[in-house]
């Protein structure tokens, strides 16, 4: 105990907090892009599945395959999976972005989920009507479907994006510079575990619970009861 | 690509991959089932408890639900020992699980207390229930009806997502097993596909049997996929 | 030559056959309606014409030529001549009435904005909705969405026009203003197949009715003489039951 009180004002520095800072930064911002990414894909993943005719059945089998063999693959053994087969592809990938896309392996996983129950929770004689109107697959996604779709799949997606910032606390087991490899470099310098470890869970915290009110906000602001009925229904990671 | 994928080396050592695979279904088993005691204690508070320690529940919650489990083991194993508290990491990652496992689980069954209406309660009273027939024939059914296909799917998450930070403070369960074969034979590429095709086994035998018990339990229609 | 014709048309909803050999004419400029009791795949026959339920047997002619409606090109043109307005209207929820009625031709056609618009205008004006040109869906009764969805028909200029059961989801009271808007496209020489339980109506707008049942025609004729005298069993039953009750 007293060692924790006397190591504050040295821990709790300038260069350590913009150590942290900065850290923090670059968990946010891996977080961020490969769940843009990973939505951006999933998005277009699921565009091709639920598209008329025979030629996409093995999509929508693959689609499955996908969303449900990587719910069940832990994050930790994602990693080192991209890490290894992208070293055997090339060496000179930097860990960052080995991070993003291990994050956007699962984030596509989870978020097509949730973008197909979006899309499946829009009544279908809209896609009759503008099938009948001689509307193409994309035009009548992009046009009809999605604009009523996005109330149902935003909440959701933010949500998961949200809590994978707390999930992406393994990266630092590759080398990522993000908040809990620099937690793991102060303790190793010597700070106390319960300093250090207490301080990155503060991080964590603020963070994430901000954004888990906003996203609770928005899930009240967005909702229609159509769209309430369906959130009930979408499995949250 | 030049690389060549030996598996003979992973099939050589595949019993020690069992081994793991057995360490991270019992630490599952465990987190669950301790982590399912702690979240109803806490949604028995939620709901009936006066409101310090409501307030305290609820603190509880949104602490653990906002940080990463990693961290809390972190602080459990690198932290405790400054004040004389020394686990073992395996004790660590159970403890800790267990923690992170019960504020989910305070959430989830919170939601299963609050989907029984007192109509129904009402109803059983008219009919003469005493209150352990009353617990028994509509207060579990319901909740069992209501929550289970969401007990069922954080099962797999702690299953999954949990065990495996343990690999990361060296508890050898199915992760930390490949992580340590992996770095005798530098076979990383071979050990982790292996690795992630038995956790889809795994994981999927125990979806199976979660959704055989929930049909023949509770008449609940869990989803395998 | 008929302008649209119906040969022999067999259809299934997955392994359930509900039409099994349908086969009618309509000529140019002519209503005809397709009336019989509920399941007898009335509607069916108009979600096969635009190719919403496939064809598994038989075939339909649009002025002379047929329609393969397993090729992606022959089911454009066949949509590009026959629109269908549905019964539950099926309007777009999330655009306003113009947008609704503008969005396939401007999208599907790429026609010009503006002179979309105008024409549009035009439409709402003929089914009288002008003056909710900027309203959305869920703002509207009934009537007034199935109105818009005429107009949202017709905006795509079809050589016939298909209304679904148009106002069987109404409110009683609602029923004569879309009613109205029908008998107005009649006298404007509109092509129209239609299927309605508005008996007095269906007897005052078409030239020809066609009765089935079960997924067969059992007969076609004058609504004069379906009506009055009907030469099957089954639909002097059904007339009896529907006329009088």
């Amino acid at each position: 105990m007293e060692r924790i009180l006397s190591q504050m004002p040295e821990f709790f520095t300038w260069a350590n907090l913009a150590l942290l800072g900065n850290a923090a930064l670059m968990t946010l911002s891996m977080t961020l892009l490969g769940c843009l990414v990973g939505f951006a894909l999933a998005l277009a993943l699921v565009m091709l599945r639920t598209a008329p005719g025979r030629w996409a059945v093995p999509l929508r089998v693959l689609c499955i395959l996908y969303v449900e063999v990587f719910r069940r693959i832990p994050f930790l053994v994602v990693i080192y999976l991209v890490l290894f087969f992208i070293q055997t592809v090339s060496s000179d990938t930097s860990l960052f972005t080995i991070a993003v896309i291990s994050i956007c392996i699962y984030a596509i996983a989870y978020t097509a989920d949730i973008i197909r129950g979006g899309i499946e929770s829009v009544p279908h004689t809209q896609i009759e009507a503008a099938r009948a109107m001689n509307m193409s697959h994309l035009q009548t996604m992009w046009h009809t479907i999605l604009p009523q779709a996005w109330p149902v799949i935003l909440p959701p997606a933010l949500a998961f994006s949200v809590s994978f910032i707390k999930d992406t606390a393994l990266v630092s087991q590759i080398g990522v510079f993000e908040l809990t490899f620099r937690g793991k470099e102060l303790n190793n310098q010597g700070y106390s575990g319960v300093l250090v470890y207490g301080t990155i869970a503060l991080c964590y915290f603020a963070m994430s619970f901000p954004l888990s009110l906003l996203g609770q906000y928005l899930e009240g602001r967005l909702a229609t009861p159509r769209s309430q009925r369906r959130l009930r229904k979408i499995r949250r990671p | 690509m030049n690389y060549t994928f030996q598996f003979n080396v992973v099939w050589r050592n595949f019993d020690a991959l069992l081994e793991g695979a057995w360490l991270t279904l019992q630490l599952g088993v465990f987190a669950f089932t301790m982590g399912a005691l702690v979240g109803l204690l806490g949604a028995a508070i939620k709901t009936y408890g006066p409101w310090p320690l409501r307030w305290l529940v609820n603190l509880y919650v949104v602490f653990i639900t906002n940080t990463p489990a990693l961290i809390q083991i972190y602080f459990l194993y690198f932290g405790l020992p400054e004040f004389g508290i020394r686990w073992s990491n395996e004790a660590c990652v159970l403890i800790g699980l267990t923690l992170n496992a019960g504020a989910y689980l305070t959430m989830i069954l919170r939601a299963g207390f609050l989907s029984v209406r007192r109509t129904e309660m009402e109803a059983g009273e008219t009919l003469g229930m005493s209150p352990v027939q009353k617990i028994r024939y509509i207060v579990v059914p319901h909740i069992a009806k209501s929550i289970y296909p969401a007990l069922a799917n954080f099962f797999i998450v702690i299953l999954v997502m949990g065990t495996s930070v343990g690999a990361v403070i060296g508890v050898d369960e199915l992760t930390g097993q490949a992580i340590n074969l992996s770095t005798v034979n530098y076979r990383w590429l071979e050990y982790f596909t292996v690795i992630a095709v038995m956790y889809v086994v795994l994981t999927f035998i125990a979806s199976l049997g979660l959704a055989l018990v929930g049909r023949w339990a509770f008449r609940v229609k869990a989803r395998i996929f | 030559m008929p302008h649209l014709a119906v040969n022999d048309v067999y259809a299934k909803y997955g392994a359930l056959e509900v039409l099994h050999g349908i086969a009618f004419e309509v000529d140019r400029g002519e209503v005809v309606s397709l009336v019989g009791p509920s399941g007898s795949g009335k509607s069916t026959v108009l979600r096969t014409l635009v190719g919403l339920t496939p064809v598994s047997r038989g075939s339909v002619e649009v002025d002379g030529t047929s329609i393969d409606y397993r090729s992606g090109r022959a089911l454009k043109a066949a949509r590009d001549r026959m629109a269908i307005v549905f019964q539950q209207y099926n309007l777009f929820q999330n655009m306003n009435v113009l947008r609704n009625v503008t969005l396939a031709p401007t999208k599907v056609k790429g026609r010009n904005r503006r002179e979309v618009e105008e024409e549009a205008m035009e439409l709402l004006a003929l089914v009288g909705m002008s003056d909710k040109a900027g309203a959305y869906p869920d703002e509207l009764s009934g009537g007034q969405q199935q109105r818009v969805a005429i107009a949202r028909a017709l905006a795509l200029k079809p050589d016939i026009l298909l209304l679904d059961e148009v106002t069987s989801a109404l409110d009683p009271e609602l029923v004569n203003e879309v009613l109205d808007a029908i008998r107005r496209l009649a006298r404007e020489g509109m092509t129209m197949l239609l299927v309605s339980h508005e008996m007095a109506f269906v007897r005052e707008v078409s030239s020809k009715v066609v009765f089935m049942d079960k997924g067969r025609v059992v007969e076609t004729g004058a609504p004069a003489r379906i009506f009055d005298a009907p030469e099957s069993d089954r639909a002097r039953d059904f007339f009896g039951k529907v006329l009088r009750g």
